[in-house]
């Protein structure tokens, strides 16, 4: 081999030994990597019950439930299988509204409530103008109409 | 083919054709991004969602862009140059570094920026697009700083090579982390089709144009002075310096 094919081979082993080392080293944190648990995996019993975590689904049309007078809060969140009732006290960033995806940091009382101590806003990778959005009756009632309701491919744990 | 690109790679060759080429990458790519920024900030209609505050996309997605383009580059012109010792390969590498960590960090900010309002949150550790964007600029920190602890310009050339290689990774993890991993970061936009309307989309692709020629341009301006500096030792600098025309 040529001397130039030696180096070629070297520099060509290099960036594929760290990229199958990196690929190995996120493969086996792949629970930590991930920002948020499934509302599915959470109904199956498939959280860290030990500490914090976070949950990430879409607002359920009709089930936001303000206390009045106080800046508590209910909802429930969907990733169109499984559903799960969230409690929170405190301020909403702008995007938060029904259909909308948020993101809940927070712990699981054992009844089935995720108590969240902070809200984040979650937006999908679309833009587009507020007459366009109505036209393709983006509202979103129709949007979480379906969503709504425990379905029958939810699997509890 | 070969002759010419060892024409190219030729400093005192370069050095007069980089000089030519930067007006024809800086006047299209200022047209472009004028242009760009007008549309974006007076033409569009605002976002459905979040109103006006979505116009920070016509900074954020080409800047962000640049960041991984910048760092692809360096980690090229290190390949190369270590590969065939082509030393304006590596001469790539140290023009481009400070360049790539201006667009990461203003990736970084408007992103943040952004975040407040919308995600309700200036910053979020552990997610994975934004950490490793982060990370994307220490990388160029540490690039540098390899780069300016080694005096001996041969050494610090196959010493940052490596680096920059090994951090290669980094941008793949950047650019595919909001597909792999749950994230809060939104998914592609861009090149994917329906997610944007036609004439949202047309000021964004204008300004990624026009920040990749004006990136061009600084990148060619950046490397004429790094050849110089390379090269201060040899005849043909000398003469170019002392010549009439003061080394224009």
């Amino acid at each position: 081999m040529k001397p130039r094919q030696q180096r070629m081979l070297a520099v060509g082993l290099a960036v594929v030994g760290v990229a199958v080392a990196a690929g190995l080293t996120l493969r086996a944190f792949e629970e930590n990597m991930m920002f948020f648990v499934e509302i599915s995996d959470v109904i199956a019993g498939e959280y860290p019950s030990e500490r914090n975590f976070r949950i990430g689904g879409l607002v359920v049309a009709d089930s936001i439930q303000r206390e009045e007078g106080s800046l508590d809060l209910r909802f429930s969140v969907t990733d169109t299988r499984c559903e799960l009732d969230v409690s929170y006290t405190g301020v909403l960033p702008d995007l938060f509204r029904e259909g909308q995806g948020v993101v809940a940091h927070g712990r699981m009382a054992d009844n089935d409530l995720f108590i969240a101590d902070k809200i984040l806003a979650k937006h999908d990778e679309n833009y587009m103008a507020p007459e366009v959005a109505e036209s393709l009756g983006k509202h979103v009632q129709d949007q979480t109409a379906s969503l709504g309701g425990r379905s029958s491919e939810c699997e509890t744990g | 083919m070969w002759k010419f690109f060892h024409q190219m790679a030729s400093p005192p060759y370069f050095y007069r054709l980089a000089a030519t080429l930067i007006p024809w990458f800086a006047i299209p790519g200022l047209i472009l991004i004028a242009y760009g920024a007008y549309a974006g900030l007076f033409l569009v209609s605002m976002d459905y969602q979040q109103g006006d505050a979505f116009r920070i996309i016509y900074v954020h997605v080409p800047s962000a862009y640049l960041s991984m383009m910048a760092y692809m580059m360096m980690a090229v012109g290190g390949g190369i140059g270590l590969i065939w010792r082509l030393k304006l390969a590596h001469a790539v590498g140290a023009a481009a570094a400070p360049l790539g960590a201006a667009f990461t960090f203003l990736a970084l900010v408007t992103g943040s920026i952004w975040g407040r309002p919308m995600w309700g949150t200036w910053w979020e550790w552990g997610d994975p697009r934004l950490t490793s964007e982060l990370i994307l600029l220490f990388l160029y920190f540490g690039y540098m700083a390899l780069r300016s602890s080694i005096d001996d310009t041969a050494k610090a050339d196959k010493a940052s090579a490596v680096l920059a290689l090994v951090g290669v990774v980094n941008v793949v993890i950047v650019h595919f982390s909001v597909e792999w991993w749950s994230s809060l970061h939104q998914g592609q936009t861009v090149f994917k089709k329906g997610t944007m309307d036609a004439d949202m989309r047309i000021p964004l692709f204008a300004m990624l144009i026009g920040f990749s020629f004006v990136f061009g341009a600084m990148l060619l301006r950046r490397l004429r002075t790094e050849v110089l500096f390379r090269e201060r030792r040899t005849r043909w600098v000398r003469e170019l310096v002392l010549s009439p025309e003061g080394g224009k």
